[in-house]
């Protein structure tokens, strides 16, 4: 027979352990919501099951000559040298965004071609280059 | 010259490092009660060498001697004095040489301040702590030498990233730094105390003060880190959930519930296992966070020029310093009964551990998921702010209330229960959520939830003030005025929240635009020259059309030579019911300034209750003196 001490350490031990399986169940399902997938425009030009509805991030080089910039917004292409994706923005952008820097855009697709962003994503250091971007820039330069 | 005094300074700490294992290792088997006279020596040796070494860096940096690597690379003649003098930790090497500093002043204090314990305990600390020392010491020799010369010298630096000149980013990097460093004395002290079983209540007694002294060193330089983003990003928001953010509050949560049971330890003593297992996991998420940040693996909007190379080395280190911490942990383990009584204070305190523990996990995971993805899938993903804010923000209502309730619980057993009050401060706090909601407007149920617990907890805590002005019982007050402040920030975040306005628009100069009743009239752009940039400065009316109220704000855009960089000033009016913050920026020189406009209620008190957290902790620490 068990005591009622060792009772409720037995009942107090289930509860932890539902408790705990409910939370990483609930950490889980909501990480599973707001993963934020990173793509290279040729990625996006390339796969089929692209999602149109989910916040995604691009990067890339910001082509040469081609920011546009009007009262509403500034538009701008992204170049992973071989495919493009036209950006547009209705933000600041952050201080060390140019011509023919890294940048990395988060926002949703409208079209494969076109990708509104809600953040332009800054870096604070010149010599920095987003990991992402290095790797597409040094696979595509073979 | 100065790079060859300062490396034969860091090869003597070097030396006296081992010289103090040896000696102290020696005086284990001495059956004296007694520490030698020479190992007191050799450590203030060590930590005077160090001092030094770090000065001979100050030097440098003030001299503007180029030909140390460090200084060409991170310093300019025409820097001003105190970013030139900041500049020397505002760069990987010369940081890593404060680390050091802090780790040496550190093993020195414990040794000094720690006679009345056991000399066992206090020699093992001081070997382990050597161990640390050593590590560090290694890795700063052969991979992140601040004294590398460089020959021909050059003229002139390249010269610090502007972004980086700012007074709040001048003390960041050492308040972090004593706080994350400072836990490595408890890390050693929980290893010795393992080795020479000198445990309980003693050992709560020797790490009590460091535990305090780091916290509040933390919680001030995760607050200070914040102040700047707001002041020097120009995004106009604190707090990003941004990996270097997240990694800077992992050891956040672990010495916080550390602070909180190591109470229990001491006036209960019980709960010895977990203590441990929260020094030794403070100490080792403070240097996987730097592991993270130096390595460049976290990809972050924080993350400056990293070194893959460096990452390796921490690594190796640190998972040295967790197996070895596991073995003797396991080793050395014995059963430990618990018996804790629901309506008692160490209840409550455990409660906070699990929440502490809940946040921990979810910030780690957030963190470390898209790591493992990409190793493991090659997917490229980032976790969004979205994540910590659904997981985090409604656990945040319960633990606010059992903040205000856990205190009022005598330890052991507690039989009165203050039902009657718990009543009545709900209803307050019910009655002043609706009249913010008839004041300011509408706003959701979970919103509404958090208002009400801050509120609870907020008018708990004034209770517990007019308390302590009757009875004058000091011991109290470090905690009041902490958790008073963690209410205040859970609320004026709700409210800045709630009621800011925002707009992002395109303007020309001479244009106006209009947002609710505020219109802004940009008037002029002027051309500043200033020592070390040019600035282009913006002329903004401000006008508010419902009081008819005129101000100016005048944002910059800085054109900085050396290294040649563009930084945005954010122009921010700051009153103490809101602040007006305005950005300008221009992208290849055309007609139109990209404008950012954000009004931003109630800001300063965000700040003020966030430095009232960290004040308690001071307030503890000077009264601890008295109390002697």
């Amino acid at each position: 027979m068990l005591t009622k001490k060792v009772k409720n350490r037995i009942l107090f031990l289930i509860f932890i352990f539902l408790l705990s399986i409910a939370s990483v169940f609930f950490i889980i399902k909501s990480l599973n919501k707001n993963i934020l997938y990173f793509s290279s425009p040729t990625e996006i030009k390339q796969r089929e099951d692209i999602p149109f509805e989910k916040a995604m991030r691009v990067g890339g080089m910001v082509k040469k000559g081609s920011i546009t910039i009007s009262q509403k917004n500034i538009r701008f292409i992204i170049t992973d040298f071989k495919n493009e994706i036209l950006i547009s923005y209705s933000g600041t952008v952050p201080n060390l965004f140019g011509e023919e820097k890294g940048v990395v855009a988060e926002g949703k697709l409208r079209d494969k071609n076109f990708f509104i962003a809600d953040r332009i994503l800054a870096k604070h250091d010149e010599n920095y280059m987003p990991p992402e971007i290095k790797e597409i820039i040094e696979k595509n330069a073979k | 010259m100065l790079s060859n005094i300062g490396i034969s300074l860091v090869v003597s700490v070097l030396i006296l490092s081992f010289l103090i294992i040896y000696t102290a290792s020696l005086d284990l088997k001495i059956s004296r009660q007694v520490i030698k006279k020479n190992i007191y020596n050799l450590s203030l040796f060590q930590t005077t060498f160090i001092v030094l070494s770090f000065f001979t860096l100050i030097i440098g940096f003030i001299n503007s001697d180029f030909s140390l690597i460090n200084v060409y690379e991170n310093s300019h003649t025409s820097k001003p004095l105190f970013y030139k003098i900041a500049g020397t930790w505002g760069n990987h090497e010369g940081s890593l040489l404060l680390w050091v500093n802090i780790l040496v002043i550190f093993s020195y204090l414990f040794l000094v301040f720690n006679h009345t314990h056991d000399k066992k305990f206090r020699l093992y600390t001081l070997i382990f702590q050597n161990i640390l020392i050593l590590g560090f010491l290694f890795f700063l020799l052969l991979n992140s030498n601040p004294f590398n010369s460089i020959y021909p010298i050059p003229l002139e630096g390249l010269g610090l990233n502007p972004i980086l000149q700012d007074p709040a980013l001048a003390i960041h990097p050492p308040l972090l730094y004593v706080g994350f460093v400072g836990c490595s004395i408890y890390f050693s002290a929980a290893m010795a105390s393992l080795l020479s079983d000198y445990g309980g209540k003693s050992f709560a007694q020797s790490i009590k003060t460091w535990v305090k002294i780091s916290w509040c060193f933390q919680t001030l330089g995760i607050i200070v880190g914040s102040i700047w983003a707001y002041y020097e990003l120009g995004w106009g928001g604190f707090w990003f959930w941004d990996p270097v953010e997240n990694a800077s509050l992992l050891p956040w949560f672990a010495i916080t519930a550390l602070m909180h049971s190591l109470i229990v330890l001491e006036k209960r003593n019980t709960l010895y296992y977990w203590v441990i297992i929260l020094c030794l996991s403070t100490f080792t998420l403070s240097v996987t966070g730097t592991f993270l940040v130096r390595s460049g693996i976290l990809n972050s909007v924080h993350t400056f020029a990293s070194d893959p190379s460096r990452g390796i080395y921490i690594l190796l280190f640190l998972s040295l310093m967790i197996f070895s911490a596991l073995t003797i942990f396991f080793l050395k383990q014995k059963k430990e009964t618990y018996n804790f009584n629901l309506k008692s204070r160490e209840t409550f305190i455990l409660a906070n551990n699990w929440f502490m523990a809940f946040f921990l996990v979810t910030v780690l995971i957030g963190m470390l998921y898209p790591i493992f993805l990409d190793v493991l899938t090659n997917k490229k993903i980032s976790v969004g702010p979205p994540f910590f804010n659904i997981v985090i923000i409604p656990l945040v209502i319960p633990f606010v209330i059992l903040m205000a309730i856990g205190p009022k619980f005598g330890w052991i057993k507690s039989q009165i229960f203050f039902f009657s009050t718990i009543v009545l401060v709900t209803i307050g706090a019910i009655v002043i959520n609706l009249l913010i909601i008839y004041l300011f407007g509408e706003y959701s149920l979970l919103s509404n939830l958090i208002f009400i617990a801050a509120i609870f907890l907020i008018l708990y805590s004034l209770l517990d003030i007019k308390k302590f002005i009757k009875n004058k019982n000091k011991n109290e007050l470090p905690r009041i005025i902490s958790h008073l402040g963690f209410g205040l920030l859970v609320f004026f975040i709700g409210i800045n929240h709630q009621f800011s306005l925002e707009e992002d628009f395109n303007l020309k100069v001479g244009e106006i635009k209009k947002i609710n009743n505020y219109k802004i009239n940009f008037e002029e752009i002027k051309i500043k020259e200033s020592k070390n940039y040019k600035a282009i400065i913006g002329n903004f009316k401000l006008t508010n059309l419902e009081k008819n109220l005129v101000q100016y704000l005048n944002p910059e855009i800085r054109v900085y030579s050396n290294p040649e960089t563009l930084t945005y000033e954010a122009a921010i009016k700051t009153k103490i019911t809101s602040d007006f913050y305005l950005t300008m920026s221009n992208v290849s020189r055309s007609d139109y300034y990209n404008i950012k406009f954000q009004k931003k209620p109630f800001m300063i008190w965000i700040w003020i209750s966030a430095l009232m957290i960290a004040l308690g902790g001071f307030v503890r620490l000077t009264l601890k003196k008295n109390e002697d």
